[in-house]
């Protein structure tokens, strides 16, 4: 056990050092520094010195051998710096002070969607065969064959200009600032419900047709025993080991709903500094969300071990 | 019609064609063989997937009516047939659902003289703007699945058949690939490229290849230790042999349902790129477009609903006719698959 987590540790480094590659040649190849300069500039018509001594501020005058190794010194040393357009602004405190809110309401949907797709799944599966189960999948593709924008839109609209019910985007931090996380949270429970109800009630169908659970009927043991006791049980390692790896994600929150609500989140943060071409914040954030996004897979390895005794890891 | 105008239009439907002649040419290849025969046959039994069927028939004759397109004359646009067609005079701004037309040819008509979805902000006929959106919708998903299948064939089934460091070479690419957020690899892409719709599709192909090799590189280690493989080896046929014809059929199934699902994912997220400002240029004709306006539509009194209800419905129409499709070819292809 321990000679593999150290092995998959250190497999992730080549996969860290790939990523940062990659948000190089990608920012590098897409901005030369004199774009970036003239945009973070603001002056109108930025002369040539104006350029240069930007250049130089911000460690931009140099080749790019050299501006590669900058680039990766800081990010495995998480020395992420300073932000590109805001001069005054440092990335860990944005980053900081991002992820509350990220957390807020990337959590808060998770969990009420996954919680919904877990139990509608039981109750179709118990029901299988009938029309409450045709009826509830078939919903379920139409749910997810909505664009979440038109989620997003027509939400916002019901409840903001029919319900005349409060804030449709914004943020608060607090407990008084929950009213502002319940329509992404709608949102995302309308939009992912489906999604859920499907992959598990095919896990907890899988299970069904095993042989334990036949002895189990063949002993006589009543149909919703068997459902609870046995089927659940089994069904609960995919569900977990497919659910944890979303886990160190929460963190950084969804780029899509926070940007649609106007949520200060991570998210957010992202997608602004890509607009805003803030190469310094682009390439710390990518590098976090790699980071927990591989944490996130070892996590999955290791509970599919722990909680399946026929898999041993090597 | 000149040959040469014709021609420019058919490397700019290059994608559309080819994706289509593509799911033909499987179509028919694969009617020769039995097991795909047996899953035709169990597919004709269910209703469902003939309706699904039916309607992306309708879709794709629609796209392939707006490929084609002529020049009346030299000074002109050329027009296609779906303009021809469906192509009313604009209005002044907004009208409702069924109002008359009021302005070019005034023609004594119950459905050419009316707008029967309505119009938009500039006054354009929704109907119009709604089947225009088809083919946007079309090449966003086919284009790339163009560019994504391949990709991932290619490395999947090099890394599943070979194993050793050919595996760790192509992990290691998927790994890179899926931890980049690919909303932000797609608009970086998008910013560095160019605001058209191809580079849209190369960025969505890019992102979206590394799903669909992890399945393939897991389906080809399945079938590399099975008998059929060995006995192919064993008689001297050659390493790519063996993939091309004996293993890339077996796997032909699973792709062919992911790769439909893929095209109706993608087909969703050309509204969100719209949505964050980075889809399709203003004026391509795209329901994420007009999706996207709907934002400012819905708070006019009195509302303008029709934009969004009639762009939605369709994206719906075809994500769904898309899902079902891909459900009843699984169960088609492999009844043990079955959900009871």
């Amino acid at each position: 056990m321990l000679r593999y987590l150290i092995r998959r540790v250190l497999y992730m480094i080549p996969t860290l050092i790939g990523v940062s590659l990659l948000t190089f040649v990608l920012f590098f190849g897409i901005f030369s520094p004199e774009t970036i300069a003239r945009r973070n500039l603001s002056a109108k018509n930025a002369s040539q010195e104006q350029i240069q001594t930007w250049e130089h501020e911000h460690g931009f005058d140099k080749t790019k051998l050299e501006l590669f190794e900058v680039h990766m010194k800081s990010l495995l040393g998480f020395q992420f710096g300073k932000s590109d357009s805001k001069s005054k602004e440092v990335i860990w405190d944005r980053i900081r002070e991002g992820a509350l809110p990220s957390f807020e309401l990337a959590s808060l949907a998770f969990f009420f969607t996954l919680g919904c797709g877990l139990a509608l799944a039981v109750v179709v599966a118990y029901l299988r065969g009938t029309y409450i189960d045709t009826l509830t999948m078939a919903l379920a593709v139409i749910s997810m064959s909505i664009p979440i924008v038109v989620y997003v839109i027509g939400l916002q609209y019901f409840f903001g200009k029919m319900l005349k019910y409060g804030p449709v985007a914004g943020y608060e931090p607090g407990f008084s600032g929950l009213r502002f996380m319940i329509l992404p949270v709608m949102v995302s429970l309308v939009s992912g419900t489906g999604y859920y109800v499907r992959l598990y009630r095919t896990f907890l169908l899988d299970e069904t047709g095993q042989d334990y659970v036949r002895t189990a009927r063949a002993k006589g043991v009543a149909e919703n025993l068997v459902l609870f006791k046995h089927v659940l049980k089994n069904a609960m390692i995919p569900v977990i080991t497919t659910t944890v790896s979303v886990i160190p994600s929460l963190i950084l929150g969804n780029l899509v709903l926070e940007s649609f609500f106007g949520i200060p989140g991570l998210g957010n943060y992202l997608i602004g500094a890509i607009k805003g071409q803030d190469f310094a914040v682009v390439r710390a954030m990518v590098y976090l969300g790699t980071l927990l996004y591989i944490f996130g897979l070892l996590l999955t390895d290791v509970l599919y071990a722990v909680l399946d005794p026929r898999v041993r890891l090597q | 019609m000149t040959l040469a105008v014709l021609f420019s239009n058919l490397i700019a439907n290059l994608p559309v064609i080819v994706v289509l002649v593509l799911v033909i040419l499987i179509f028919v290849r694969s009617r020769r063989e039995v097991l795909w025969r047996e899953a035709y046959r169990r597919l004709g039994k269910n209703n469902l997937a003939k309706v699904a069927m039916g309607i992306l028939g309708i879709y794709s004759t629609l796209v392939i009516m707006d490929c084609f397109s002529w020049q009346a004359s030299r000074n002109e646009e050329p027009r296609t047939v779906v303009d021809a067609i469906f192509q009313k005079p604009f209005e002044r701004t907004y009208s409702a659902p069924l109002a008359p037309t009021t302005s070019g040819e005034v023609m004594d008509h119950p459905l050419v003289s009316k707008h029967l979805l309505g119009t938009d902000s500039v006054g354009e006929d929704v109907v119009y703007k709604v089947i225009k959106g088809m083919r946007t919708s079309f090449i966003i998903g086919g284009f790339s699945c163009l560019v994504a299948v391949p990709i991932a064939l290619v490395f999947g089934l090099l890394a599943g058949y070979f194993g050793k460091w050919v595996d760790d070479i192509v992990q290691f690419l998927y790994t890179v690939f899926g931890s980049v957020p690919d909303i932000l690899l797609i608009i970086a892409i998008v910013m560095m490229l160019d605001k058209s719709i191809v580079y849209v599709c190369v960025a969505l192909g890019l992102t979206s290849w590394t799903g669909l090799c992890r399945l393939v590189r897991g389906e080809t280690l399945k079938h590399r230790d099975r008998e059929y493989v060995r006995a192919a080896k064993a008689l001297g046929v050659s390493d790519f042999r063996i993939l091309a014809k004996h293993i890339l059929p077996n796997l032909m199934p699973s792709v062919i349902i992911a790769v439909t699902l893929l095209f109706s994912t993608l087909a969703l997220y050309e509204t969100i790129l719209s949505y964050l400002g980075v889809g399709m240029p203003p004026g391509s004709g795209s329901w994420g477009n007009m999706i996207d306006a709907a934002r400012d539509e819905l708070t006019r009194n009195p509302m303008v609903w029709w934009n969004l209800v009639f762009a939605s419905g369709a994206l719906l129409l075809l994500v769904l006719s898309l899902n079902v499709l891909a459900d009843a070819l699984r169960d088609a292809i492999d009844p043990r698959l079955r959900t009871q």
